[in-house]
C-alpha cells in the first residue's frame, strides 16, 4: 500500500499541469463539438436533398392525379353504335362512337359550320377514350341506344392542360368602360368609354418590347459564339442569323415606340380574347380607342355592354408557341362558362395500362407486371437464398471451398445489374426459349441480383442468434437440424425478412437488367400471367420520361411517387418487423 | 441463507460417506483435448460416482469447462476441437463410432453458465426435450412431465399461472431453474452444470445448490464452479484442474482440509488463481 502512496524518490513524475490539463480537456471538448457539428451539417445536408426531390416530384405529379372531363348529353342512335343494325355486344363493340360523339359536339356548337372548324372541333377538343367511355356505357345497358344520356367525356391531353393552367398564363381584367358592339364584315369592332384597350395596346407594346429585348439578347450571345469561329459558311450562317435578329428587334422596337398606330396582334404576341355578350372575340387589331377582332363564339347580340359585364383574357403564351390555338380555347373557355367542365380524381391513372395517349395512360400494366415479377422474384429467393445462408453458415464445413464460395457470393452482391440482364439474355431468353418482355425472365434475372443480397443478410441473421440457443437445443439432445429449425432459423427470421424486402425494394426499383430483357416495350395490356408481355415500374417512369408531352412529364412524375410509395412501405414494413420481432436475450 | 446452511451441511456429511461406496457412473481415462495447435487438457482420467455431486475447481482457463463438455460431447460442435482418450458412462464408450452424440446428450444433460432459455413460452422450455425425444405420446402425458419437472426444479410453485408466458421474462435465477427443469425433462442420468450460478444473486445462488442437493438424490450431478465455498456446500468430491491437468481429485472434505498437492493448498487458500 504504501509503495503505491509514495513514489520512491528520485521517480520521474508524468502528466500535466493543472493548466495544461485544462487546455487539452478545452481542446477535447472542442473537437468532440466540431464533430458533432459535423455530422448534423451532414444529416441537414442529406435532408434538404431529400425534401428538394421529393417535393419536386410531387410538384410535377399533381397534374396526373386529376383529368378534366366535359359533362355532355349524347344520343346513341342505332345506327351509330351497331355496325349491323342489332344490339348484339359484338355488334356493339365495333360501333362508331366517335359519330355519337361528333353529333354531342355539333349540339354544343351549332355555328360551328366549315369542315375545317368542324374538325377541329372533333379533333382537338376530346380524348379518344371518351368514345371508350361511352361504348362502355352503352355495352353496360344498351338500353340507353335512342336515348340522351349524359356522360363524362376526357378532354385531350392539351385541353386538359389548357384547363388546368398549364399550358398558358391567363391574366383576366374585368372591362373598366361601356363597350359597343359594332359589326364590319366578318369582323366586330369593340370601343370603350374607359381606356381598356389603351391600356391592351400598353400590354402589347410591352411584349414587343420584351420581344425585342429577347432578340438582341439572342443576338449578342450568336455573336459572341461568331467571334470565336473561324471566317467560313457556319459563321456567315451565323452572321445572317444575326443580322435576322437585328432587324425583328429593331422592327419590334419601332413598333412598340410608335404611339396611338395600331398595333396587329400577330400569332408571336399574347392572345387577347374578349368575353362580350355571351360570345367570345379574338382581338387582331388594337388601337388606343378601339379594338378589331375575329368571332370565335357567336355573340348573343350587338349590344351594348356595362361596364364591368365583359372581360379581356389574355394568354400569356402567344398562340404560335401552344399546342392548341386561339379557337379551341374560346370553346373551352365557353364550356367552362356554360358549367360543363369539372375536374375529377384520375382513377384512369390507377385503372389502366400504358397508352399512346398522355391523358388515357395509366400504370396498372406496369404495377401487375411489377407485382407479378416481384412473385417471381421472391417465389425463386427466399427458399434458395435462405436454405444457402443456412447451409452455408451452419452445416456446410469450413474449408476453402465455402471460403471461395463466400467470397464468390460477396463479390456477386456487387455485380452491375446489367450484367444479370445480359446474363438473363444470353442464357433464359436465347438459351433457354422462354417469352421475351416476360415477368417470368425478369423475374428469375431479379432473383439472380438479389439472391446474394438475401444470401449474405440471412448468414448475418443467423450468425447473430447468440450460441448459448445453440447451445441449450443440443445440450438436451437435439439434432444439429432440430437446433437450427427449431431455435435458432425462427430467431434469424425477422433478420432474413428484413434482408429480404430490402433486397426485393432493390429489385423493385431495378431497371436496366429489365431492359435487356425486352420488358422495356410499349404495352397496352394489363399482363394476366408471367408470361405475358409486360413492363415494370421504374421502366414505365424510363419510357414515359422520354415522351415530349407534358402530360406525359406529370406522369412521369406520378409514376414516381407510387413506386416510390411502394418502396417506402416496403421499408417501413421491414423496419416495424425488426422492432416488433426484435428479441433480447 | 443462513438457515438453509446447517441442513446442507449435515446432508452432505452423511450423503458423502454414501457416495463412496456408490457405483461409478462415469469414467475418464485419458482424455486429451486440443483447440487446433492448443493442447487445452493433458490426460485427466477421473471416476465420477453415480449420484453424488462432483465439483471441478480450478482457475480460469484451467480446463475444466472443457472437460465438462466432453462429458456430453458439446466439444463435437467445435470445429477445431480435437478429444483423445476413452470416457465411458455405465461402462460404455461414448466417443465410440457407433454412438449418436444426440442420445448421449438426452442422458446427460446440462446446464450452462448463463440462463439461456428459449424465447419461448415457460411450458414450451420445458417440453421441448421430451417432444422432440418422443417421450411422451399425449398432452395429458407432456403436461405431467413438465409438471413434474418444474416441480422438482423447485419453479412450479412461481410459474404455474403463466406457463405460457416467455421464459425470458422471468428473473436470472428463475431462468436458471427453468433451465434446470428443461434438463431434467429428458430423464437424463447425468447432469452438467458448468458454473451455473456465476450469473446470479446470492438468493438465487442458495435456491440452485438447494436445488443441487435434492437433485443428487435421482441424478449424477457434476458441476464447474470458481466459488470454493460452493464447491464445499454442495460437492461430496471434488477435483482440481490447473493448467490442463487434473492437479487432485477426492471427497471434498479431503480436497478442503488435507489436500496432497502442494497447488491444491494454494489455490484453496487464495495464494493463487
Amino acid at each position: 500500500m504504501t509503495d503505491i502512496a509514495a513514489p520512491p524518490p528520485g521517480a520521474r513524475r508524468f502528466g500535466l499541469s493543472p493548466d495544461e490539463a485544462t487546455a487539452r480537456l478545452k481542446r477535447r471538448h472542442a473537437a468532440e463539438a466540431r464533430f458533432r457539428a459535423y455530422g448534423i451539417g451532414a444529416i441537414a445536408l442529406a435532408a434538404i436533398f431529400l425534401v428538394v426531390l421529393i417535393s419536386d416530384v410531387v410538384v410535377k405529379a399533381v397534374p396526373a392525379f386529376t383529368e378534366y372531363r366535359l359533362t355532355m348529353t349524347v344520343t346513341p342512335t342505332l345506327e351509330q353504335v351497331s355496325s349491323d343494325g342489332t344490339t348484339d355486344p359484338q355488334a356493339l363493340r365495333s360501333g362508331d362512337y366517335d359519330a355519337v360523339l361528333r353529333a354531342g359536339l355539333q349540339e354544343l356548337f351549332p355555328q360551328v359550320t366549315t369542315r375545317a372548324l368542324r374538325r377541329k372541333l372533333n379533333n382537338d377538343l376530346l380524348s379518344s377514350g371518351a368514345a371508350m367511355t361511352l361504348r362502355d356505357a352503352v355495352l353496360a345497358d344498351p338500353a340507353i341506344i335512342g336515348r340522351p344520356v349524359t356522360i363524362e367525356a376526357l378532354f385531350d391531353d392539351a385541353a386538359d392542360l389548357y384547363l388546368k393552367g398549364l399550358m398558358s398564363g391567363r391574366r383576366e381584367s374585368v372591362g373598366q368602360g361601356q363597350a359597343q358592339v359594332a359589326l364590319d364584315g366578318e369582323d366586330v369592332v369593340l370601343t370603350s368609354s374607359a381606356p381598356d384597350f389603351a391600356r391592351a395596346l400598353a400590354e402589347v407594346k410591352e411584349s414587343l418590347r420584351e420581344e425585342a429585348a429577347a432578340d438582341r439578347r439572342e443576338a449578342a450571345r450568336l455573336s459572341a459564339a461568331a467571334a470565336d469561329l473561324a471566317p467560313g459558311d457556319q459563321r456567315e450562317a451565323l452572321e445572317r442569323r444575326i443580322a435576322d435578329l437585328e432587324g425583328e428587334a429593331a422592327a419590334a422596337e419601332a413598333r412598340a415606340a410608335a404611339t396611338d398606330a395600331s398595333e396587329r396582334l400577330t400569332s408571336d404576341l399574347p392572345s387577347k380574347l374578349v368575353f362580350i355578350n355571351g360570345g367570345i372575340v379574338k382581338l387582331t387589331e388594337i388601337s388606343a380607342s378601339e379594338a378589331r377582332g375575329t368571332v370565335l363564339v357567336p355573340l348573343a347580340n350587338t349590344n351594348a355592354v356595362a361596364a364591368g359585364q365583359w372581360d379581356i383574357l389574355t394568354l400569356t403564351q402567344p398562340e404560335a408557341n401552344r399546342r392548341l390555338d386561339d379557337q379551341v380555347v374560346a370553346w373551352l373557355e365557353d364550356l367552362k362558362q356554360r358549367g360543363m367542365v369539372a375536374s375529377h380524381f384520375a382513377s384512369r391513372f390507377f385503372t389502366s395500362g400504358d397508352s399512346r395517349e398522355p391523358e388515357q395512360a395509366g400504370i396498372l400494366g406496369a404495377l401487375v407486371g411489377s407485382a407479378l415479377t416481384m412473385l417471381v422474384t421472391l417465389v425463386l429467393c427466399l427458399p434458395i437464398g435462405v436454405g444457402a445462408a443456412v447451409y452455408l453458415e451452419e452445416f456446410a464445413p469450413k474449408n476453402r471451398l465455402t471460403d471461395l464460395i463466400e467470397v464468390n457470393i460477396n463479390n456477386l452482391a456487387a455485380v452491375p445489374s446489367i450484367v444479370f440482364g445480359l446474363l438473363g439474355l444470353a442464357m433464359f431468353l436465347n438459351f433457354f426459349g422462354l417469352p421475351r418482355s416476360a415477368p417470368l425472365v425478369g423475374g428469375l434475372v431479379l432473383a439472380l441480383l438479389v439472391l446474394p443480397t438475401i444470401i449474405i443478410a440471412s448468414r448475418a441473421a443467423l450468425k447473430s442468434v447468440p450460441p448459448s440457443i445453440r447451445e441449450a437445443a443440443l445440450g438436451i439432445g437435439a439434432s444439429h437440424q432440430q437446433a437450427v429449425f427449431h431455435h435458432v432459423l425462427p430467431l434469424a427470421m425477422p433478420g432474413i425478412m428484413t434482408g429480404t424486402i430490402i433486397g426485393m425494394a432493390h429489385a423493385l426499383g431495378e431497371t436496366a437488367p429489365l431492359l435487356l430483357i425486352g420488358m422495356v416495350a410499349f404495352i397496352v395490356d394489363v399482363p394476366g400471367s408471367i408470361t405475358d408481355a409486360a413492363t415494370a415500374l421504374p421502366v414505365q417512369i424510363y419510357l414515359w420520361s422520354d415522351l415530349p408531352e407534358p402530360l406525359f412529364q406529370a406522369k412521369t412524375a406520378a409514376a414516381i411517387l407510387v413506386l416510390l410509395a411502394f418502396l417506402f412501405i416496403m421499408n417501413g414494413l421491414a423496419i416495424l418487423l425488426r422492432r416488433r420481432f426484435e428479441r433480447r436475450w | 441463507m443462513m438457515t438453509t446452511m446447517p441442513n446442507i451441511e449435515l446432508a452432505k456429511a452423511t450423503a458423502a460417506e454414501a457416495a463412496d461406496e456408490a457405483a461409478t457412473k462415469v469414467v475418464a481415462r485419458d482424455v486429451n483435448v486440443y483447440y487446433g495447435d492448443k493442447h487445452a487438457l493433458h490426460d485427466v482420467s477421473i471416476d465420477i460416482p453415480e449420484k453424488a455431486v462432483t465439483a471441478f475447481i480450478g482457475p480460469s482457463g484451467c480446463g475444466k469447462s472443457t472437460f465438462l463438455r466432453c462429458i456430453n460431447r458439446m466439444n463435437d460442435t467445435i470445429p477445431i476441437c480435437r478429444v483423445n482418450g476413452r470416457i465411458e458412462i455405465d461402462g460404455s464408450d461414448i466417443y465410440d463410432r457407433g454412438l449418436d452424440p444426440v442420445q448421449l446428450r438426452a442422458k446427460v444433460g446440462m446446464v450452462f453458465q448463463k440462463p439461456n432459455p428459449f424465447p419461448k413460452s415457460i411450458y414450451e422450455n420445458v417440453a421441448y426435450g421430451p417432444r422432440i425425444h418422443g417421450l411422451t405420446s399425449s398432452k395429458a402425458d407432456l403436461d405431467e412431465v413438465v409438471t413434474m419437472s418444474l416441480k422438482r426444479a423447485g419453479l412450479y410453485e412461481e410459474v404455474k399461472d403463466r406457463l405460457a408466458s416467455p421464459g425470458t421474462g422471468l428473473s436470472g435465477g428463475q431462468q436458471q431453474r427453468l433451465c434446470i427443469a428443461r434438463a431434467i425433462a429428458v430423464n437424463p442420468e447425468v447432469i452438467l452444470m458448468d458454473e451455473p450460478c456465476s450469473a446470479l444473486d446470492p438468493i438465487a445462488t442458495a435456491k440452485i445448490e438447494e436445488l443441487i442437493d435434492e437433485l443428487r438424490e435421482n441424478y449424477t450431478i457434476v458441476i464447474v464452479t470458481h466459488s470454493m465455498q460452493q464447491a464445499a456446500r454442495v460437492s461430496q468430491r471434488t477435483a482440481f484442474f490447473h493448467l490442463g491437468k487434473l492437479v487432485e481429485e477426492g471427497p471434498t472434505e479431503q480436497i478442503f482440509t488435507a489436500p496432497q498437492d502442494k497447488r491444491t493448498q494454494d489455490y484453496i487458500t487464495g495464494r493463487f488463481g
